[in-house]
């Protein structure tokens, strides 16, 4: 169903609380848009994006949210693609009780536009039987610091605990897996043969007469099964960290992000963001609304973007990476 | 894993996860601590999640052997 009642773009409605980057007062449907306030296709009536970083949704806030959008939307809330939730069918008159209820239980409104976008997560390590990292931890972070922080266009990132990569790290304009390099001690190793078994990737084959494991590195996706399923513990976590995706996005032409770090720190990752962004910036003045993945891209962007990043990924960068790969979706 | 006395036998071989670790888990519940419960399973996804689950509720695998495509495990009932 095409709407033919969505008003214009530039239409302006006079609201009475601030929004991100904006004071309260007369706004257009843009602006309102930024600051987590999206237009519906039924007049005056707008979807509150409810940021929920890491889709963590504290009770308290859970119940609040409830409770805001009985009073003022509709009988249903939205979870989004992205761990938001929205509540649709607000009337713009009722933003400031919206957004002043909300607030009683810290809940934020996230935002939309050419800005770091609230970071995406798996459960990651705290309970989940794979995960590797604290993805949750550095959300929470990340969110901190750098959610809404401006750029050339949306920046979404996300973490993931595990190369199962249920964040969908490759697919993020820059993103973080967990990570752990197995290492063998030779001298607990009985010769049982489980972790050439469970080894999903054929990265370990048995020896045929001792029955010890035989190691391929350039097929072990860092996954940690070995270390789990050896019952002796021969296996055991070597570095551990987060391998860095880069430039990948989602949408009609996506991207498939480029690894340009391996076994980075929770203590880099901050780093790594705020480097990126500010070449992200630098490099895109001019181009317009431009992604990260699509200035990569171009010639001599990997090159330029590897030399501003030498001095936080030091010796955890990828030698030469590649730039993103676009997909085609219509094949 | 010859010289170790096995108490019980268990063959979750038709099993699939989780069920593969609940029947393990049950079986141990039956008894005391310091036993030996022999468990045969195959290879895959089986082997990869009972022997780290076992090890995460602490039993200890003492003893291990491969027959094709299925494994015995010797597991030591934990406290
Ligand atoms: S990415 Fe890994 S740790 Fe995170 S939810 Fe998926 S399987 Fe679990
Ligand atoms: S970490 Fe995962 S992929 Fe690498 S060797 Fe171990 S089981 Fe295989
Ligand atoms: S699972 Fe552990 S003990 Fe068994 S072969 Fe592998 S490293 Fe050796």
């Amino acid at each position: 169903m095409l709407d033919h009642y969505i008003e214009d773009e530039k239409d302006k409605v006079e609201v009475t609380v601030p929004v991100i980057g904006k004071s309260a007062g007369v706004l257009s449907f843009n602006d309102l848009k930024t600051g987590g306030y999206i237009k519906q296709r039924q007049k005056d009536k707008f979807t509150v994006r409810c940021m929920v970083p890491g889709g963590r949704l504290p009770i308290k806030k859970m119940k609040k949210i409830a409770e805001v959008a009985e009073k003022y939307g509709a009988d249903y809330v939205h979870i989004s693609i992205r761990q938001s939730v929205e509540i649709p069918y607000v009337d713009y008159h009722n933003f400031d009780k919206v957004a002043a209820e909300l607030s009683e239980a810290d809940q934020k409104v996230a935002s939309c536009g050419p800005r770091v976008r609230v970071p995406t997560a798996c459960s990651g390590c705290e309970y989940n039987p794979n995960g590797l990292s604290d993805t949750q931890g550095l959300t929470k972070l990340v969110n901190d610091k750098f959610f809404g922080a401006e750029c050339n266009h949306k920046f979404k990132t996300s973490f993931s605990g595990c190369p199962i990569d249920c964040a969908r790290t490759s697919e993020m304009d820059l993103a973080f897996q967990g990570a752990v390099f197995p290492e063998w001690e030779e001298e607990k190793c009985t010769g049982c043969r489980i972790c050439a078994s469970a080894c999903q990737e054929d990265a370990i084959h048995d020896h045929p007469e001792t029955g010890e494991p035989i190691f391929y590195q350039d097929k072990c996706l860092y996954c940690a099964d070995c270390i789990r399923a050896c019952p002796t513990e021969a296996w055991v976590s070597g570095k551990t960290g987060h391998i860095v995706r880069i430039g990948g996005k989602h949408g009609r032409h996506p991207f498939k992000g480029s690894v340009v770090a391996k076994f980075v720190s929770d203590q880099d990752v901050p780093a790594i963001i705020e480097k990126t962004v500010e070449w992200y910036n630098k490099h895109g003045v001019g181009k317009g609304r431009i992604r990260i993945g699509t200035l990569l891209r171009e010639e001599g962007m990997m090159q330029s973007y590897m030399e501003q990043m030498k001095d936080v990924f030091k010796d955890k960068a990828v030698k030469d990476p590649k730039p993103p790969l676009e997909i085609n979706i219509q094949e | 894993m010859s010289d170790i006395k096995v108490d019980a036998v268990l063959d979750i071989t038709n099993e699939v996860c989780p069920m593969t670790f609940v029947k393990t888990k049950l079986k141990l519940e039956t008894m005391e601590p310091g036993q030996h419960l022999e468990v045969v399973l195959c290879d895959g996804e089986p082997l990869r999640n009972v022997p780290r689950s076992l090890k995460e509720e602490g039993h200890k695998i003492v003893g291990t052997k491969k027959e094709g495509n299925r494994f015995h495990l010797i597991v030591e009932k934990g406290m």
